[in-house]
């Protein structure tokens, strides 16, 4: 399990913008991004080291930002990558609220996707146990 | 004109009517309502202080919590089994205000409803339109009444379903609309949509209220519709619409006054103040059983017009209104107190009672949003959490004010405080 920062946007242009900004001052690397968005507003979702850190830091200046567990599970860069991780996650009954994916530069063979679910830790003990390799905030890199 | 003899009765007549129905008026409530002999008797006024119509200012004020505090039926000053008919404000959490009807005040009611449809001109050959909405609201039976006593061929088609007041109005080639004044744009434009020509059709009158609209408003209606446009004001306290009118002059509305009598008092002080200056409408039924009120405190602001009107009419006029005393909002006719909001937000989960309310007019409806701060703690993370918080506090103010709003969650803390009165009120419609 990882953790995530999600944070809460409104639909204004340029609120990316300001955000990218503050993290590149502070000298935070976005090791990905990924954006949900409705008509009235957005959710930014992040990994980065430190992810609690940078998250206190992004309300302290004013962000809404809240900190996620998620799993990452990495796969072979590769056809059927998603699909066979979806495939164990399904036959647990457990519902995928979202989900994305990233490939490392550490791994380039690889890609890691990061799945937001219900029960997350059953969720996590049952991809475990089917062989699958889930990654820690101490393997991202 | 409807009723000559009334409508142009000279002023010290009419006083010494005022004064006669307000002597009645006041033995009748001491003695039958509990709730004014006790208000009376800790006013120090007793029914014999009253002695003529000036004597008005001696008597204590009733105001809408006195009115809720009352419900269901403390006002009433005749027997229960005589009353015929009741009807209560919309849009009100808690306690609603109650108006109960002997027949009697029905026939009060349909009298001053004929006048106000005389004012703009209607006669018995009309065919009356009648959109304002049918129920527990006053607007539909009040013009409805009108309508009858008049003997308008009457449409009760009650509010809503635009095409279908679109066909009725063109089949049945209605002379007279009766609406809130934005609906009407809105029928305008749908009619337009429609392949309807306004100019071509018998229209000739609308008679609009129940929110407050502006001359440039009126002057868009009456282009679009074809149609003169009169301003007509009445409120449930009172009786419903009828309480006063505008006459073909459109200068200022003409109170009932043998009927219900005006003052403009000062609403810090409650000092009542001469005609021409401006302040807060007070209204006393002169001639209701049913439910009498005493110096009913409007809250809204206008003044009464010192000159006498081109039409003849020696009953005074007010000015179209000129704004509130309190923070009401009229929202497609419902009113709404910010705090009712309030109480609806605070009963609901994942969010702060930290709330701006923007109120828009959209292709001429008005529409309310709703922003209020989502908590610290609300997971956020998932778009269907903000979602489901949104609709249930969109489903609960529907529940409990009956207003479809939209409600948008914002960041904590991203709604601007301020010392003293918070602003929680950004009115962009331009009326």
């Amino acid at each position: 399990m990882i953790k995530q920062i999600s944070v809460f946007m409104e639909n204004k242009p340029g609120i990316l913008l300001d955000m990218t900004k503050l993290l590149s001052a502070k000298n935070v690397n976005i090791k990905t991004l990924s954006l949900a968005d409705t008509a009235e507003f957005g959710i930014a979702r992040l990994i980065v080291d430190n992810p609690d850190g940078v998250a206190e830091m992004l309300k302290s200046n004013g962000f809404n930002a809240r900190t996620t567990s998620v799993l990452a599970v990495e796969v072979p860069d590769q056809v059927g990558g998603l699909a066979m991780v979806l495939e164990v996650i399904t036959e647990a009954g457990i519902n995928v609220e979202y989900m994305y994916g990233f490939v490392e530069k550490k791994h380039p063979d690889k890609a890691l996707l990061v799945f937001k679910v219900e029960e997350v830790d059953r969720a996590a003990e049952h991809l475990k146990s089917k062989g699958l390799n889930l990654v820690s905030k101490d393997d991202i890199s | 004109m409807w009723n000559e003899k009334i409508e142009k009765m000279p002023a010290d007549k009419l006083q010494t009517e005022q004064s006669k129905s307000l002597k009645s008026l006041v033995n009748l409530v001491y003695k039958n309502v509990e709730f004014y002999k006790k208000r009376m008797d800790d006013f120090g006024v007793k029914p014999t202080d009253i002695k003529d119509i000036n004597d008005i200012s001696k008597l204590p004020f009733t105001t809408k919590q006195d009115m809720r505090e009352v419900y269901p039926l403390g006002l009433c000053a005749a027997d229960k089994k005589d009353i015929v008919e009741v009807h209560m404000s919309s849009g009100t959490t808690g306690t609603p205000v109650v108006n109960s009807y002997t027949l009697e005040d029905i026939e009060i009611w349909s009298e001053v409803m004929a006048r106000t449809l005389a004012q703009g001109g209607a006669t018995s050959e009309d065919i009356l339109q009648n959109a304002y909405g049918y129920g527990l609201f006053t607007g539909g039976f009040g013009v409805h009444y009108g309508g009858r006593k008049m003997g308008c061929f009457t449409i009760p088609i009650s509010g809503g379903n635009t095409n279908r007041q679109l066909q009725v109005m063109r089949d049945f080639g209605s002379t007279l609309i009766t609406c809130t004044p934005s609906y009407s744009l809105y029928l305008a434009e749908a009619g337009k949509e429609a392949g309807m020509d306004f100019s071509k059709m018998p229209l000739k009158a609308g008679f609009f209220g129940a929110e407050a609209w502006s001359e440039t408003m009126r002057t868009e209606i009456e282009a679009k519709l074809h149609l003169k446009a009169y301003d007509i004001y009445g409120l449930t306290e009172i009786i419903g619409p009828g309480v006063a009118g505008e006459c073909e002059a459109q200068e200022g509305l003409h109170f009932f006054e043998d009927h219900f009598y005006p003052e403009i008092i000062n609403p810090d002080t409650g000092e009542v103040l001469p005609d021409g200056e401006k302040g807060e409408l007070v209204i006393t039924t002169l001639t209701r059983t049913g439910t009498p009120v005493l110096r009913y405190r409007t809250r809204d602001i206008t003044y009464i017009f010192k000159e006498k009107c081109s039409c003849g009419r020696t009953h005074r006029r007010i000015h179209r209104l000129l704004g509130r005393t309190d923070d009401m909002l009229i929202i497609r006719g419902v009113n709404i107190f910010p705090s009712q909001i309030e109480n609806v937000l605070l009963k609901q989960k994942g969010i702060e009672p930290h709330y701006l309310l923007v109120i828009d007019r959209v292709n001429n409806l008005d529409t309310l949003e709703v922003q209020v701060e989502m908590s610290d703690d609300l997971a956020f993370d998932s778009i269907k959490v903000v979602e489901k918080v949104e609709h249930d506090i969109a489903h609960a103010l529907h529940n409990e004010l009956l207003i479809s709003a939209k409600v948008k969650l914002v960041a904590p803390k991203s709604i601007q405080r301020s010392e003293g009165k918070a602003k929680r009120i950004v009115d962009n419609r331009n009326i």
